[in-house]
This record gives C-alpha cells, sequence and structure tokens, in this order.
C-alpha cells in the first residue's frame, strides 16, 4: 500500500547560532505529519547540500538570522542546481528585509517567511504548493 | 534495470531516492530491490542501540570517524520515531554526524519508524541492502531509543552494540530478558557519571551468570566504558578501543563460521515479512475497497460477531488451497 509522505529539511547555513525559530519550526512540521530532518547550526552550503542528496527531501527550508542571507541562500540554491537537483524546493526565512525579497526569488527561492509569520501560514504554503514527489 | 546500474556505480541520488520509495512502498520499487538482492551480503553491518539519550548517534559519529581513518567506507541509518498522532517525525540524529557530510565515503540516511514497533523502521532491511549494493564496507544501523523488548536490530546485524548509561535501575533489570541478551559488545557510556563502576559489575555479574550457551562461539561480550565525549583525546581513544572490538567480533563471526546462523535470522525475516506482505495486503486492499471492511468493524464493535470467526471466513474464502 504506496503512501507517500513529505520529507522535509530544516538547515541553518552559516555562523548563526539562533535555532530556537528552526526548532520550533522543526517541531510544527512534525505536528503537520511531515518527516523532518533538521541539520543543526553553523553548516556550510555543501554539507547542506550533501543533506539535502542524501537524505531525498522534497522541501528544504534555510533559516539565517545573521544578516549574511543574501551570500548563503544563492550559495545553496546554486549548489543545488550544479548537482542536477532541480526537484526540491527551497524557502528562506530570518532577518530579510523587503528589499532583498527580490534578489532571494531570483537565486530560486519559492518563498520568504519573516518574523511575524505564523506557522499556520507556513504550514499552509507547505501544503498548498509543495507535493511529495509522484 | 536503470537504477540498479546507479547504485551499483554508487550513485547516492539515486540510492537516497530508492530508499525513499522503498519506505513509501512505490511498487517500482520492489522491482529494483529484486534486481540488488544477488549482489548483497558483503558489509558488515554493525547494530547501535539503547535508550533515549543514551548517546547512540554521538557513537556513531565516532564511530563513523575511526572506519574512515581505516580506509573504510561507511553507510548509516538512522531511525528515530513517527508521531502515532500526526505520523510526522523529526529525524534528529544527523545533527550529530553532519561534520561528515562532505565525505563521499560517508552516506547517512535518517529513516521513520511509521508505525514499527520493534525499534527500527519497516524499509531497513531493504535499505541496508540498498547500501551494501552501493558498495559501503561498513553499515552502521542505530535504533530509536528502546527501551526492554525492541530487539529487531538482532535480525539485521552482525554486531550489535547495547549502549548503555548509569543509572538505569537495580540489579534485577540486568536480569530481565531482551535487550540486555542480544549485545556482543555493551558500550556504558557517560562513565565518569556517578554509578559507572555499579552498572560494569551488574553486567558482569549478569554474563557470570550465563550458561555458556549463551554465548554464540564462545564470545562473551565485552564491557567497554566511554566517558566524557567532549574530551577528545580520551573519548577517541576510547572509540578507537571499541572499533577494535568490533573488528575483533566480526573476525570471530568468520572464524568460528557463524556469519550464515547471522544472517539465517535476516532470511526469515525477510521471507516472513514479504509474504505477509503479499498475501496480507491485497486481501485487506480487497476488504477496504468493497466497503466491506467497515461494515465488518461495525459489527464487531456491536459484539455481533468476534473478530476471529471473520478472519477464519475470510482466510476460508482466500486461501482455500492451504486451510
Amino acid at each position: 500500500m504506496a503512501e507517500r509522505k513529505l520529507r522535509v529539511m530544516v538547515a541553518k547555513p552559516g555562523l548563526d547560532g539562533h535555532d530556537r525559530g528552526a526548532r520550533v519550526l522543526a517541531r510544527c512540521f512534525r505536528d503537520a505529519g511531515y518527516e523532518v530532518i533538521y541539520t543543526g547550526c553553523h553548516q556550510t552550503p555543501e554539507q547542506i547540500v550533501s543533506a539535502v542528496v542524501q537524505e531525498d527531501v522534497d522541501l528544504l527550508g534555510l533559516s539565517c538570522l545573521s544578516g549574511a542571507h543574501r551570500y548563503l541562500y544563492p550559495a545553496v540554491t546554486k549548489l543545488l542546481k550544479d548537482k542536477g537537483v532541480d526537484d526540491v524546493t527551497v524557502i528562506g526565512g530570518g532577518i530579510i528585509p523587503e528589499q532583498d525579497f527580490q534578489a532571494m526569488y531570483d537565486a530560486g527561492l519559492k518563498a520568504i517567511f519573516v518574523p511575524g509569520t505564523t506557522l499556520e501560514t507556513i504550514v499552509t504554503w507547505i501544503n498548498t504548493n509543495v507535493k511529495p514527489r509522484a | 534495470m536503470e537504477t540498479t546500474k546507479k547504485i551499483k556505480g554508487g550513485d547516492i541520488r539515486a540510492a537516497s531516492r530508492l530508499i525513499r520509495n522503498l519506505e513509501d512502498r512505490i511498487p517500482e520499487a520492489k522491482t529494483t530491490i529484486k534486481h540488488l538482492f544477488p549482489f548483497t551480503g558483503k558489509a558488515h553491518v554493525i547494530g547501535i542501540t539503547g535508550s533515549p539519550g543514551a548517546g547512540k548517534s554521538t557513537l556513531t559519529d565516532g564511530l563513523i570517524d575511526c572506519f574512515r581513518k581505516k580506509g573504510k567506507t561507511v553507510g548509516v541509518l538512522a531511525v528515530d520515531p513517527t508521531s502515532p498522532f500526526t505520523g510526522g517525525a523529526i529525524l534528529g540524529d544527523r545533527i550529530r554526524m553532519q561534520r561528515h557530510a562532505e565525505d563521499p565515503g560517508v552516506f547517512v540516511r535518517s529513516l521513520a519508524t511509521r508505525g514499527a514497533l520493534g525499534g527500527l523502521a519497516k524499509a531497513v532491511g531493504d535499505a541496508i541492502h540498498v547500501m551494501d549494493v552501493l558498495g559501503k564496507d561498513i553499515i552502521i544501523v542505530e535504533t530509536v531509543g528502546t527501551g526492554q523488548q525492541e530487539v529487531d536490530i538482532i535480525n539485521h546485524s552482525h554486531t550489535v552494540l547495547v549502549v548503555l548509561v548509569p543509572g538505569m535501575g537495580d540489579e534485577i533489570q540486568a536480569i530481565k530478558a531482551g535487550i540486555l541478551e542480544i549485545a556482543d559488545v555493551f558500550v556504558v557510556n557517560k562513565a565518569d557519571r556517578e554509578g559507572s563502576s555499579k552498572l560494569s559489575r551488574e553486567l558482569m555479574a549478569m554474563l557470570d551468570m550465563a550458561p555458556p550457551s549463551a554465548f554464540q562461539g564462545g564470545w562473551r561480550p565485552s564491557i567497554m566504558k566511554v566517558e566524557n565525549a567532549f574530551e577528545p583525546a580520551s573519548f577517541g581513544k576510547a572509540l578507537d578501543d571499541i572499533t577494535t572490538k568490533i573488528e575483533e567480533h566480526y573476525q570471530h563471526l568468520v572464524d568460528k563460521d557463524l556469519i550464515g546462523s547471522r544472517m539465517r535470522r535476516k532470511a526469515i525475516v525477510e521471507l516472513n515479512e514479504a509474504i505477509r506482505a503479499s498475501i496480507l495486503e491485497p486481501v485487506l486492499l480487497k476488504l477496504l475497497g468493497s466497503g466491506e471492511m467497515e461494515g465488518l468493524i461495525v459489527k464487531v464493535m456491536k459484539k455481533e460477531i468476534d473478530p476471529y470467526t471473520v478472519a477464519e471466513d475470510i482466510a476460508k474464502r482466500y486461501l482455500e488451497g492451504c486451510l
């Protein structure tokens, strides 16, 4: 009896030890019925992409509160592209100023969630936009 | 066939996709595993089990390091529990092993139990096959945090490590059946804490009282102490010793011609599982699909009929030749 389950990775790239938000999200995704892999803090883009491949996730959520998202998020999406991983949806969260949104979308992120977003909003977005692979 | 070739060539992406499909029970994955099966059986499979927070993931991380230094490639299957309410899971073992993420000789894959009760996920047996064909020399299987009874790991591994920490209870715990019986190597972890000598003594007393038949081929389980994981020098030394002990155990199995008896357990379990799946599932699907199941549930709830009679009637209907 085949049953697809959504697999999600929550990752924290760069020198940023503030992972309360990432852990709250991981818990929230668990309660939404997803299988959640959390990488822990201080990950290089290479480590994250390698973990994405090894875990075969449908969605990658990046969290960065240090202000380095303009460098780190595109670094992750570029590496994914280089490795030919084109079927993973990437979203991002953290302290991201509005004027950076376009650069993030240009880098391949499908959604940005900033402080104040409710968990419900994020889960609803995922349920609408991300389907487990066929 | 394409996937088989890719996995034999060491393609991690194809392997992780296949493991996913096996977990999700996609029919094509079954076809692929049939092709892979003849090429399995080369790797040394090590099971690591113990209570939640005992330090299984941290030890696994350390063992990866030791085996890599010896030039061995390593696959890790790390199992964490699925929520019985939402079906979701936090697969957190990987956090302890992320420093190996960029090493092409290491492949770490997290699995959720999805309702399996024996401390593993249903797909673990097949996932071991995939890693085996992928060419991993060592496959470490880390169970969920276990209690007393979750001993399925013995069916899948050559060497079982049971990780214990001080403070687990009195002497009675040490004579109970279950998890303490399956160890080839005991690891007394966090041994810098109070009570570790007492724990080691109790384990030793337990082993002293065991009948000789409990020690397969004469292998008496070793008791290895590991102190604080944050003291790199002593921790590294302890892990080197455990790695050596694991290799000694495998050599013991080879020397005493015991690999076969270990793998016999695996063959029995795999056959049972496969037969159950191919007989039970189609019947259940049919009952669910036709709506008959719902009627039966209501009847059983109202005590109009008992489940045993229902099962016998259904068996008569589908398994004519066997009854």
